[in-house]
């Protein structure tokens, strides 16, 4: 791979680009889908390819090609050229990616059981004995559990002298039970919704998940969920779980601080930031005890890794300290733009996407409460946990969040359970009614599997560490 | 491009080299590009060449898929392998029943030289165009322009071969005023029919009139959709309800609900992947050949989209909509056309008392799926309408709003269609605008 490396920077400085770089990326996953006791799907993949990115007259370009040999080099070389070029006939102004930034590295994952090693039977067996559990619940009408593992290879190398090898490993896992009634469908998914929960980690993070031993539970819970009462409408205290306010975080703060959707560069697609620069180091995000830290270098984090993809090192960054915006998610030519290095958050999809900014592990710092003695200081108000339905502004602003289960808090205890729950609010005004953050006890890192942005779309893999917090005076119940 | 030669060739190999009792090989061989601006500069420029093999190896009643982009022998070999271990390392699927028979593809055409040929300069041209034209109105253009060349080849081991290539060319933008923006789209497969001009002119009107927005308290609304918020809905219903497994699984809305009247009878959804004017497909991603669809005729609740597998478990007829393997979501419908009624856009507003006029929604998602309740935003272009006039632009707003319950209360329907298509080929809907009585905004933004 090394010689393909050098081929395709030689070919670039020759042909007149100031600056380029080459990822080759080679993945293999597995994934594993169960449905009501039968193995729906189960498939194994293998992804490799190259991407080279330049500037050639201070415009950018980007070629790929899933063929790694060295004819393909010089056809994408040739291409990439031509595109940076057409890239140049619409410009304001030149690239800038501040100053080089050079490493020699590799960097691996830290696994105890390499997920690729364990027997398929056995990964089947976790997951059929899972379904078994969910499906005696009586009224479980589609039980659903999955388990997926991806071990990539990427090398990186720069025109500015870096050469990087990185291999990681991810692992994950996830329930989920459907009960049926008349007019009425509920869900409840464990540990995470939307598929699956997952971490830069091998096969022991499928182990601590217990999935069998929880699956029981939310059988019973998504039939207990159909005659349950409807969450109330109404404005009131809410404390949110911790795989929920991952999403919060994720969503509101997480994509708002992405300095490339601040400086307006995802605008067609994804949207703006209502984080503006003239707001850093003074605006009030949230409450004063409302700490977020986007942190690439936390063991088993989905959004941990070596380098980013313009080899800049993981970094632990501050986002918000003591409730006001200190920091964005950067790259080397937004850094620049505020005089700032990058903080290493260029990640790409894939050896046939460009790096963009993406999210780490985007964590709110643990605060100092016990979570039974935040619900026992909670006279009145509602428990919400597992994201079930997500939409918020293109600016990060208005945002309404279902979720799959709720329970009224009632004189410091949890009572009746809630469906279809969902809250509202405005991002700063909500944090800013934050006024309890459990602590480390409770807090954990859960990882996203499915961040889209970008066009071409990219899906990212990132994380966001949380425990248990409370809110005041939010609006609650908007179903219709 | 491969084409189909070589596409055969590769195709050939993977069935000789396989020894599972049938075998399924799906190709995709794409060479995409595309062109992003913002701050009125192109910023990302990317192409990208990819082929991607997957393989479905079936023994009994288990089946297995593995897939690999690399088309080396030893490669293939491997994911034929692969793909069988896998098979027989799992318990049988008793609903499985056989991968497709033959069957004739029918004859349509979505290819376009003029797509496959596009420069990376002629889309700086037509980038450096909408730039100009919004710099020269005080304002700042983004968006995207692609162009694209699809292969997709499906063979299986009963004899079938389909081979279909593709193109497409989509151009979208976003208009930015300092507290304003509009938006302009365009798809084709054949990129000479993108009006870029008129994408770029109309984003910029928007955007000029979108300034000075005032906030409006939420409530229940008149609303004039246009084709983009048509499309919203068009799909949203498509992926929680319009395809077999939803229903199979009791979460549709269509559930037990055939041959009911669920929404107005002016609305009329069908999903036809062989006509010319959308983005055509004539098979799906197992080989079979599409069948036009009727999902609500005049309001009333027909017909779903099966797959050889949910249709197998129905004793029902494959209507050719099946996802590439391995697939959980069941089949979709890819290729949706809602019928045109009489009105121009100019007589619906002029026909409101007080309503808003809506260009797109973003980010819409389910928040009770059996009732096709969804929530999102107003995006790019919203305003209020009052005694048959635009009168002001508006503040973006929020929705929950049952999509069924508000096509219940359609008052006109557009003259006219507008294909709407994302980032993939043959992937595409066709729809008009609509003036809906009773639209419940629940909220709104700054």
């Amino acid at each position: 791979m090394r010689e393909l490396t050098y081929r395709a920077l030689n070919l670039a400085e020759a042909q007149g680009a100031s600056y380029a770089d080459i990822r080759i990326v080679q993945q293999e996953s597995q994934s594993i889908s169960v449905k009501n006791g039968v193995v729906e799907a189960l498939s194994r993949s293998e992804d490799q390819g190259f991407g080279v990115r330049v500037v050639v007259d201070g415009a950018w370009g980007f070629a790929s090609s899933s063929y790694l040999e060295p004819s393909e080099v010089d056809r994408v070389l040739a291409l990439v050229i031509q595109i940076a070029k057409a890239s140049a006939l619409v410009k304001t102004q030149d690239a800038d990616l501040g100053p080089p930034v050079v490493h020699t590295a590799t960097y691996l994952t830290p696994v105890k059981v390499n997920p690729f090693e364990v027997s398929l039977e056995k990964q089947i067996e976790l997951l059929l004995a899972a379904d078994e559990a969910m499906r005696r619940a009586q009224g479980v009408r589609v039980a659903r559990s999955n388990m997926a593992f991806l071990r990539e290879h990427r090398t990186f190398a720069s025109s500015e002298g870096s050469f990087i090898e990185q291999e990681t490993i991810e692992s994950g896992a996830g329930l989920e039970a459907t009960a049926v009634g008349k007019d009425d469908v509920q869900t409840r998914s464990y540990p995470n919704s939307f598929g699956r929960h997952q971490g830069t980690a091998g096969y022991e993070l499928i182990e601590a998940m217990d999935l069998a031993g929880n699956a029981g539970r939310i059988g019973e819970e998504a039939v207990a969920l159909l005659t349950a009462p409807q969450c109330p409408s109404r404005t009131t205290t809410i404390i949110l779980g911790p795989t929920q306010l991952a999403l919060q975080v994720h969503e509101s703060c997480g994509h708002a601080v992405e300095l490339d959707r601040v400086f307006g560069t995802e605008a067609s697609y994804a949207g703006t930031s209502f984080l503006t620069t003239e707001k850093l180091g003074n605006f009030r995000y949230g409450s004063a005890i409302v700490n977020i830290t986007a942190d690439a270098t936390i063991p088993g984090g989905l959004g941990t890794f070596g380098y980013d993809d313009e080899g800049v090192p993981a970094q632990r960054t501050p986002i918000v300290r003591d409730g006001i915006l200190v920091g964005y998610l950067t790259s080397r030519e937004t850094a620049a733009m505020l005089g700032q290095q990058s903080n290493g958050a260029m990640r790409a999809d894939g050896w046939n996407r460009i790096p963009i900014i993406r999210m780490t592990n985007v964590n709110l710092e643990p605060g100092k409460w016990d979570f039974n003695d935040l619900i026992a200081d909670t006279d009145d108000g509602i428990y919400m946990e597992m994201n079930k339905s997500w939409s918020i502004d293109d600016k990060r602003l208005n945002f309404q969040f279902g979720t799959e289960i709720a329970y009224q808090i009632r004189k410091g205890k949890l009572g009746q359970m809630y469906k279809n729950a969902t809250y509202t609010g405005i991002t700063p005004q909500f944090w800013a009614s934050c006024d309890a953050i459990c602590n480390e006890k409770h807090w954990n890192v859960w990882g996203t599997p499915n961040c889209g942005k970008g066009q071409p779309t990219q899906i990212a893999r990132v994380g966001h560490g949380t425990a248990p917090a409370r809110f005041r005076n939010v609006r609650v119940g908007v179903t219709r | 491009m491969l084409g189909e030669e070589k596409i055969r060739q590769i195709t050939a190999k993977v069935l000789g080299l396989s020894q599972a009792d049938q075998t399924e090989v799906l190709i995709f061989s794409d060479d995409r590009q595309l062109t992003r601006f913002a701050n009125s500069y192109i910023h990302q420029n990317v192409a990208e060449s990819n082929v991607r093999v997957r393989v479905r190896a079936v023994i009994g009643k288990r089946v297995g898929v593995a897939s690999t982009n690399n088309t080396s022998g030893e490669s293939l070999q491997k994911a034929v392998e692969t793909a069988s271990e896998v098979a027989r390392l799992q318990p049988e699927n008793p609903d499985f029943i056989s991968l497709p028979e033959p069957a004739p593809t029918p004859e349509v055409r979505a290819f376009s030289e003029a797509t496959a040929g596009f420069t990376p300069e002629s889309r700086a041209r037509v980038v450096g165009d909408i730039c100009r034209r919004a710099v020269e109105s005080g304002l700042v253009a983004s968006g995207a322009f692609s162009t694209s060349v699809r292969e997709i080849a499906v063979t299986n081991s009963l004899d079938v071969f389909a081979y279909f290539p593709t193109t497409l060319g989509n151009l979208n933008t976003v208009i930015m005023g300092d507290d304003s923006s509009g938006y302009g789209a365009s798809t084709a497969w054949d990129v000479e029919q993108i009006d870029a001009e008129a994408v770029g002119a109309g984003a910029v009107d928007k955007a000029l009139r979108g300034r000075n927005p005032r906030q409006i308290a939420p409530g229940r609304y008149t609303v004039i959709l246009g084709e983009h918020a048509t499309n919203d809905i068009v799909q949203v219903l498509s992926y929680i309800g319009l395809g077999a497994l939803a229903v199979q699984e009791g979460r549709s809305f269509m559930c037990n609900r055939f041959g009911q009247q669920i929404v107005d009878s002016a609305i009329s959804l069908w999903d036809d992947g062989l006509d010319p004017t959308g983005l055509p497909l004539p098979f799906d991603f197992e080989g079979v050949p599409k069948r036009r669809v009727s999902l609500i005729e005049n309001g009333i609740a027909m017909n779903v989209v099966y797959d050889s597998y949910t249709a197998g478990r129905e004793g029902k007829t494959c209507t050719g909509h099946g996802q590439p393997a391995p697939n959980t979501r069941g089949p979709l419908p890819t290729n949706m056309f809602m019928a045109h009624g009489q009105a121009t856009l100019e007589e619906m507003i002029a026909s409101t008392e007080r309503g808003i006029l809506v260009t797109r929604f973003w980010y819409t998602r389910p928040v009770h799926p059996k009732l096709a309740i969804i929530t999102g935003m107003t995006r790019d272009g919203t305003f209020l309408i009052e005694k048959g006039e635009v009168s002001y632009p508006v503040k973006n707003l929020r929705f929950t709003q049952s999509y069924l319950d508000t096509l219940s209360s359609v008052e006109m329907v557009g003259g006219t269609t507008r294909l709407i298509g994302g980032e993939a080929a043959s992937n595409g809907n066709r729809v008009p605008a609509l003036k809906l009585a009773e639209f419940e905004f629940t909220g709104v933004t700054e």
